[in-house]
């Protein structure tokens, strides 16, 4: 490196264009060696564009220009496309989210990371081979010797993640882009990830962290910019940004982050909604209980005794499920915390009968649920909605969304429930509609034209098309921006109130759970290792592993 | 979930490797039956007498008692069912019969022109992963025109009847230009117009799958990581994208070589070379059922095998299938 006092990225006035349309209006940005700048902004923002154009990868449509682009002391500002290969990975190395897809799974582990040595330098390839195990082994990879041999589909995602960065640092960069470099994994993996992204811009590098998620970048950032709408609206000193806001937007974005909220409190700026006209939407005759009121505690709606399953895996048998015993009343919400793999899915599944157990049992509303044959169970089913993390599968995509309520509701009307008011579906599908904070007009579109918050509200509607006492929810935030996921989560809070659900939230993120649960069990190896009130289970844990998840989990400081 | 351990990956890879084994046997073996037993009864449907086929066709006037005598000698007076279990019964030991119409054993005559097919068709096949590959990357990244000409000539490749190609070929490359003989020779002159022929409909077929999945692996994320790491456009697609885009046009292989067979039934015939499609040609017109079994039986056997070889392939080249268990 030349000189470690000038930076290592200058940018001033960076446009980018697509197709005559400007999504980044003249960004600035100076990255110091050894600083990590953030840029936090919702998806649509232009952050991630602007991280491809920094190293001249906008797209073969696009349009960039900026007065300045200098990168590790090199103007980049007019470089060709031959120039720009000579430079990536030398002066700029990228990480992306999906480490899954961003390493080849045909390859092997090894020869992405020595494709960086092999492009720009000239070694013999003994000696590329043992750069790379140092590499690995600086990127805290267990067992590099074995791991070389490995390709992505065949490693955890935390250590694909890994592998990944050890690619992006191969040739020592002044400076590390990271877009999105922990979404998709677990709390613990996570917090890994972000203290060797920290290792890392100790040894001098300049790391620009991309993020929708405040709580995240407050971690390792020294400055954040806040962006919207393709331009930098705020910035400063992350302490500053953090504690005295200047602008609504960031507020906003600083109070989606869910985690030490308390229940009850609204996490999206949007206004509680009005209460739906009686008698519009099919209501289900209990009134909504407080869940502490002991009169209800004596009979839960769902129970869960002894559940245990096991599956068949090469080698022997995985127990995904190991002698779990929940129970959840009328108007509660139980949160599900813990790790992937940690078999919360399943048990989610055992709950809605579509999985069997080996052994315990499932009862519902105080009668046998899990041991009925199907066709006993199916006048029940309408009273148990679920949704899932991506709701797009579950969509038929040549139907619209009118027509996919209007056969949720038909189909739960054939269930033979008297609940719900024959007649015609349009104003069932209206009220749903409204219900989800949904314009009418959202019935006439298809599912793909929706944006991800749109899409869960769907789902939801169609949940509710069966008046459920009980909503089994699977994740349903965790591919949503901050903003948006608040959006839901008082969705949900408002929709459970109104109609005195009882909710199953499953979730990886102690933040939310925490947000949205009565009570919260904490699953670790298909075992429930800890199981209470919310706010004592996270104020102190008890057991190990809830420990570390709270100590893990990103929180703004506040 | 954390993978498994290697050794425990290798001894599921092999475990499963040794039921598929046994699956694709057991397979294997039913399909020839199915295909004997298929042609068995189809080849009945043709009308003529085969007796009049053994003595030399329709036109050698053959009188009733030698019809007769034929017909006891070789079993085509008995009922039909016991002909069908002594024809299995035959076949288990091996024994594919004697032409009715060379009177020579049809395991020779088979083994006499199986060559020169395979040769063709596995030419052809090259041929066509040349040209498929070379029009699909040609046709990719390079803008909107060049991919609408790619996909354009993709259609109309694969469209194209053989016969009619055959003829075209000929007419330009042996009649006009006066470059390559019209019939095969055997010499390597003869081949290139009948694999020409073969090939080229095949590649519109293969580019058309190749374009599709070389598209979809340049919009993956690793392609990204790739050039974020300073990688070329041809570096990517030699390490990246032509991996993804062969693993597809793989999987068709086998499925393309069957194709090959049948479509050298047309070009042997129009090129005058010698080989399997012909003889069974000649074979279904003079009636003489051992052959026709015989060379339908064959070429199940080809299709099996390219198959299991297909499959074999696809699994060397993409080793997610070769892990049963991770995602």
């Amino acid at each position: 490196m030349t000189n470690t006092l000038a930076p290592v990225l200058e940018v001033a006035q960076l446009h980018v264009g697509f197709d005559g349309t400007e999504v980044v209006h003249g960004l600035d940005l100076t990255i110091m060696p050894g600083e990590c700048v953030a840029i936090v902004g919702e998806s649509g923002s232009g952050k991630s564009v602007t991280a491809r154009a920094l190293l001249g990868m906008a797209g073969a449509d696009s349009r960039t220009s900026a007065k300045r682009l200098r990168i590790g002391g090199l103007d980049l500002g007019a470089a060709s496309e031959r120039e720009w290969r000579r430079e990536r990975g030398r002066r700029a190395g990228l990480i992306l989210q999906d480490a899954l897809g961003s390493l080849d799974p045909l390859r092997t582990v090894g020869r992405e990371i020595e494709d960086p040595l092999r492009i720009h330098l000239r070694l013999p390839a003994s000696e590329r081979r043992a750069r790379v195990l140092q590499l690995l082994a600086d990127v805290g990879m267990p067992d590099p010797a074995s791991a070389v041999r490995r390709r992505s589909g065949e490693l955890s995602g935390g250590l694909r993640q890994r592998a990944l960065i050890a690619a992006a640092i191969a040739l020592d960069p002044p400076l590390l882009i990271a877009d999105e470099p922990t979404t998709a994994l677990d709390v613990t993996v996570q917090a890994r990830i972000l203290a060797l992204l920290d290792e890392i811009r100790e040894r001098g590098t300049g790391v620009l962290l991309i993020s929708h998620d405040l709580a995240v970048v407050s971690r390792m950032a020294d400055r954040i910019l806040v962006m919207r709408e393709g331009r930098i609206i705020e910035q400063g000193p992350t302490g500053a940004v953090l504690e005295s806001p200047r602008e609504d937007y960031t507020r906003s974005l600083i109070a989606a982050v869910p985690a030490e909220v308390p229940r009850g409190v609204r996490l999206s700026a949007s206004p509680v909604r009005a209460a739906t006209p009686p008698g519009a939407l099919p209501t289900i005759s209990s009134a909504p209980h407080p869940a502490h009121d002991p009169a209800i505690v004596a009979t839960p709606l769902l129970e869960l005794s002894h559940l245990t399953k096991t599956f068949t895996v090469p080698g022997g048998r995985f127990t995904a499920v190991d002698d779990v015993s929940l129970s959840l009343h009328r108007g509660e919400t139980l949160g599900l915390v813990g790790e992937s793999g940690s078999g919360k899915t399943t048990l989610a599944r055992l709950a809605l009968a579509l999985t069997m157990p080996d052994s315990g049992s499932v009862s519902f509303d105080g009668e046998e649920w899990s041991a009925l044959d199907e066709r006993r169970r199916r006048p029940t089913r309408h009273r148990i909605g679920a949704i899932y993390q991506d709701p797009l599968g579950s969509f038929d995509p040549r139907w619209n969304v009118g027509r996919l309520l209007d056969d949720a509701v038909r189909g739960a009307r054939e269930a033979g429930t008297n609940d719900i008011s024959a007649g015609p579906t349009a104003p069932v599908v209206a009220a749903l509609l409204d219900q989800v904070g949904l314009a009418a007009s959202v019935a006439g579109r298809r599912p793909l034209t929706l944006s991800g918050g749109q899409r869960q509200r769907v789902a939801i509607a169609r949940a509710l098309a069966g008046s459920p006492e009980l909503l089994i929810c699977d994740e349903p935030v965790s591919a949503l921006d901050v903003t948006i996921q608040a959006q839901i989560l008082d969705l949900l809070d408002d929709i459970q109130r109104q109609r005195g659900l009882a909710l199953l939230f499953i979730s990886h993120d102690l933040g939310v759970v925490h947000h949205m649960a009565d009570r919260v069990a904490v699953m670790q190896a298909g075992r429930i290792v800890e199981s209470g009130d919310a706010d004592a289970v996270f104020a102190r844990p008890e057991h190990p592993y809830t420990a570390r998840l709270v100590a893990d989990s990103p929180r703004l400081p506040r | 979930m954390t993978p498994g351990s290697p050794t425990e990956q290798r001894r599921s890879f092999g475990g499963a490797t040794l039921r598929r084994a046994g699956l694709l046997v057991a397979g294997a073996v039913f399909v020839l039956w199915a295909v004997a037993t298929l042609t068995f009864f189809a080849i009945r449907l043709i009308p003529g007498d085969p007796a009049q086929a053994i003595l030399g066709g329709p036109g050698s006037q053959a009188s009733q008692e030698a019809l007769d005598q034929v017909r006891s000698d070789y079993g085509l007076d008995q009922p039909l069912i016991v002909q069908y279990f002594a024809m299995l019964g035959r076949l288990l030991t091996g024994d594919l019969g004697t032409s009715y119409a060379l009177k020579l054993p049809v395991a020779d005559l088979l083994a006499a022109q199986l060559g020169g097919t395979l040769l063709l068709s596995a030419l052809s096949l090259v041929l066509a992963w040349v040209l498929a590959l070379g029009l699909a990357i040609w046709s990719t990244g390079r803008g909107r025109i060049a991919s609408a000409v790619g996909e354009g000539i993709e259609i109309t490749a694969a469209a194209l009847p053989h016969f009619w190609l055959a003829a075209v070929l000929i007419a330009v490359f042996s009649v006009a230009l006066d470059w390559l003989p019209p019939v095969g020779t055997g010499t390597p002159a003869g081949f290139v117009l009948p694999v020409v022929t073969l090939a080229i409909p095949l590649a519109g077929f293969l580019a058309q799958v190749m374009r599709d999945s070389l598209l979809d692996a340049m919009q993956q994320p690793f392609v990204m990581s790739a050039r974020a790491r300073g990688e070329s456009a041809a570096g990517l697609r030699v390490r990246h994208t032509i991996r993804h885009a062969s693993l597809p046009a793989i999987s068709l292989s086998g499925w393309a070589l069957g194709w090959l067979l049948s479509g050298a039934v047309v070009v042997e015939t129009i090129f005058a070379m010698p080989g399997l499609g012909r003889t069974l040609l000649q074979a279904v017109t003079l009636r003489d059922i051992p052959v026709v079994t015989g060379v339908v039986l064959l070429v199940a056997l080809v299709y099996v095998l390219m198959t299991v070889l297909t499959d074999l392939a696809a699994r060397i080249a993409d080793p997610r299938l070769r892990q049963e268990s991770g995602r």
